[in-house]
């Protein structure tokens, strides 16, 4: 789960991270009145979850609180890579002399947290890894025993040659780490990390990322969650405990297992055919989830075929079959649909499906080459 | 021969009376795997089926079973702590089925496991099966057939398919193994093959990797470097869009790197036989053969 900058910077500055001020508006006359209270100058600055905010014109300097007014006017309800900005964070503005990059990502290959951290700072880091690696220093944490003072300052010592900044810098990484850990982050970043022309050290920027599959243990996270931020049938389905990921495509796809998920939507598209998305309906039987998942993909105009392919091991066969005859008994289909069912169950399965009208295969391949005929022929013009 | 698993293999299950446990510990003594006990803190001395010794505690069944393997089907919150338990207790290898484990409790357990010199699969892994020996975890045991194939893969059900398609072909599989489509796992690739490669029954490995992280591309130059039987491999995502989690938390492009194209490069400049489809592996593998 993603989460806005300046939630990110309201766990960052409960754990010490020195961050300018700054609140969150909704409206044009919200930010006014926040710059009102911050007074000098401040920065309006677009939430959405993606990279470009700035480039995109979603991040400007106020001088006034008049001024600050004018420009959230003109950032909130502008689109950036495609989503809404329906707030913007009303922060102090610092002056800069330096800026640097410190973050903690997930490492698959060491199997541990590793802190990157670069005096290249303000920019995109994966640009000064791939044209100056040398600015970056990696250092993998054993997370049994946390990041130690003299690890923190070894990075630290990277950054700056200031013995005071140095340590500034130090205690921001140690209070990172601390956060990254307590809410189970998979990655956490403050870019930039500046020092001012007096000497101080700041965090101007943050960006965290929390592991879905810890929030069970974090009930004061899920409020973060801004369903605004997502596509609306990617949060129905969420809260139909299914996997859901809209595509651009016109083959409806509804799968079990991520893998087959995903390579079902690969062989759609060896056929010649589009998938219109990913969903994994999971490893339980439950006859509602193949219910919710026909209604989250019928109500997208662009499907013009659904094509079912499951592989019953835990799932079983039967109670898709079930849920496939109690959902279009509800709601009759108007577009086709083409099934594949094969594992437990499979003999119950194809005698449900014969008794209420639908044929099925249990050939994978036969099925998605029926399913893309039927969407090149009903679908956009040849 | 085989590997990890065979007919000798002595296993508990931690959580055998919970709903998942309980129904695949029945498929797996139907399968013929030697279940020799069972965990459920506060079940200790119950059966299970009336057959199934239970303990409070993995010290406890390994003392009475001399149990050397573990699968463990307990709730995500609980996993780390079991697949701990089970390394602490003496167990050899351990198997958590578990999907939805926090990354960063298993930061802190695989050193763990690694000191206590077991071995981890998974977690959010399907299990593995020898066929007709013994099977640890959900494989369907039906859709198997033993054989010369070893079967390696980071999905559960495309796995199934996979095995499925070779079985119809009349090619039988020496171990299928899922190691899961978690970022942090305790068996890879790599570690798969180099057993395959030792293993004499296993005459070649079908591979089913999909995007995200550099586990294939690694795996591929291992291939290079070391193996002299042929490997034929699979990308499950090559459709996907970057920056978004396909179901696997580990199987999301970030940046440029972990897509489909770069691992299928890396198995061509490895030698390696490559499948579009699961239903290629069928002739890939027969050619090299």
């Amino acid at each position: 789960m993603n989460i806005h900058e300046f939630q990110a910077k309201e766990l960052l500055r409960a754990e010490g991270v020195p961050i300018p001020p700054g609140e969150v508006a909704t409206t044009a006359e919200q930010a006014e009145m926040i710059a009102k209270k911050i007074g000098g100058m401040v920065v309006v600055k677009a939430q959405v979850h993606t990279g470009g905010r700035g480039k995109a014109g979603g991040v400007k300097l106020a001088k006034t609180a008049a001024e600050a007014k004018e420009i959230a006017q003109k950032i909130l309800g502008m689109r950036i890579n495609g989503l809404t900005v329906h707030q913007v964070l009303v922060t102090a503005a610092a002056d800069i002399a330096t800026e640097a990059y410190i973050g903690i990502i997930l490492d698959r290959a060491s199997r541990k947290p590793v802190f990157m951290v670069s005096p290249a700072g303000g920019i995109d880091i994966e640009e000064v890894a791939a044209k100056t690696p040398e600015k970056i220093m990696k250092l993998p944490i054993d997370t049994r025993y946390g990041l130690q003072p003299y690890q923190a300052s070894e990075l630290g010592f990277f950054l700056f040659d200031d013995v005071k900044q140095v340590r500034a810098a130090s205690k921001i990484m140690m209070a990172l780490y601390q956060a990254f850990m307590k809410y189970d982050a998979s990655l956490a970043e403050i870019n930039p990390l500046v020092v001012t022309p007096t000497g101080e050290v700041l965090a101007l920027d943050a960006k965290m990322s929390i592991d879905d599959n810890a929030l069970d243990r974090h009930p004061e996270l899920v409020t973060l969650r801004d369903e605004t931020a997502e596509e609306p049938s990617e949060v129905d389905a969420r809260n139909s405990n299914l996997t859901f990921i809209k595509l651009d495509g016109n083959v409806g796809c509804v799968v079990n297992g991520a893998g087959l998920a995903m390579a079902t939507m690969d062989l759609v598209k060896y056929y010649g055919g589009e998938p219109a998305n990913f969903l994994d309906i999971g490893g339980s039987s439950n006859p509602e989830k193949v219910v919710n998942a026909l209604r989250i993909i019928t109500d997208d105009p662009s499907v013009k075929v659904i094509l079912f392919n499951i592989f019953g091991g835990i799932t079983r066969t039967d109670d898709v079959a079930n849920g496939i005859v109690t959902a279009t008994k509800a709601n009759p289909l108007k577009i086709p649909i083409v099934i594949r069912l094969t594992g437990t169950n499979e003999e119950i399965a194809m005698k449900i499906l014969q008794e209420n009208g639908f044929s099925a295969s249990s050939d994978m391949d036969d099925a998605v080459q029926k399913a893309v005929a039927l969407a090149t022929k009903g679908g956009k013009a040849a | 021969m085989s590997i990890f698993i065979d007919k000798g293999t002595t296993v508990i299950v931690q959580g055998i009376t919970g709903r998942d446990g309980s129904f695949h510990t029945k498929q797996m003594i139907e399968y013929g795997t030697k279940i020799v006990g069972g965990v459920t803190p506060g079940k200790g001395g119950q059966t299970f089926e009336g057959t199934v010794p239970v303990f409070n505690t993995v010290h406890e069944a390994v003392k009475a079973t001399n149990a050397n393997t573990s699968v463990i089907y307990v709730p995500p919150m609980y996993a780390a702590d079991a697949i701990m338990e089970a390394a602490d207790a003496g167990i050899r290898f351990i198997v958590a089925i578990t999907e939805g484990v926090p990354v960063n409790d298993m930061t802190r357990v695989y050193p763990f496991v690694k000191e206590k010199g077991a071995r981890l699969l998974g977690p959010n892994c399907p299990g593995l099966i020898t066929p007709g020996q013994s099977k640890v975890g959900i494989i369907p045991g039906r859709i198997c057939m033993p054989g010369n194939i070893g079967v390696v893969s980071r999905s559960g059900t495309l796995t199934y398919e996979v095995v499925y398609q070779l079985t119809r072909a009349g090619m039988g599989q020496s171990t299928c193994v899922g190691i899961g489509g978690d970022p942090i796992n305790g068996t890879n690739f790599i570690d798969c093959l180099s057993a395959f490669e030792a293993d004499p029954q296993t005459k070649a490995i079908a591979m089913m990797g999909e995007i995200g992280g550099t586990d294939e591309q690694e795996a591929a130059e291992y291939v290079r470097k070391r193996m002299k039987k042929p490997v034929v491999g699979f990308i499950a995502g090559q459709t996907a869009p970057p920056g978004r989690r396909m179901g696997h938390a580990g199987a999301i492009i970030s940046g440029s790197a972990g897509t489909a194209a770069e691992k299928l490069e890396a198995f061509e400049k490895a030698g390696m036989g490559i499948a579009l489809r699961p239903i290629e592996f069928v002739e890939q593998l027969r050619a090299r053969m």
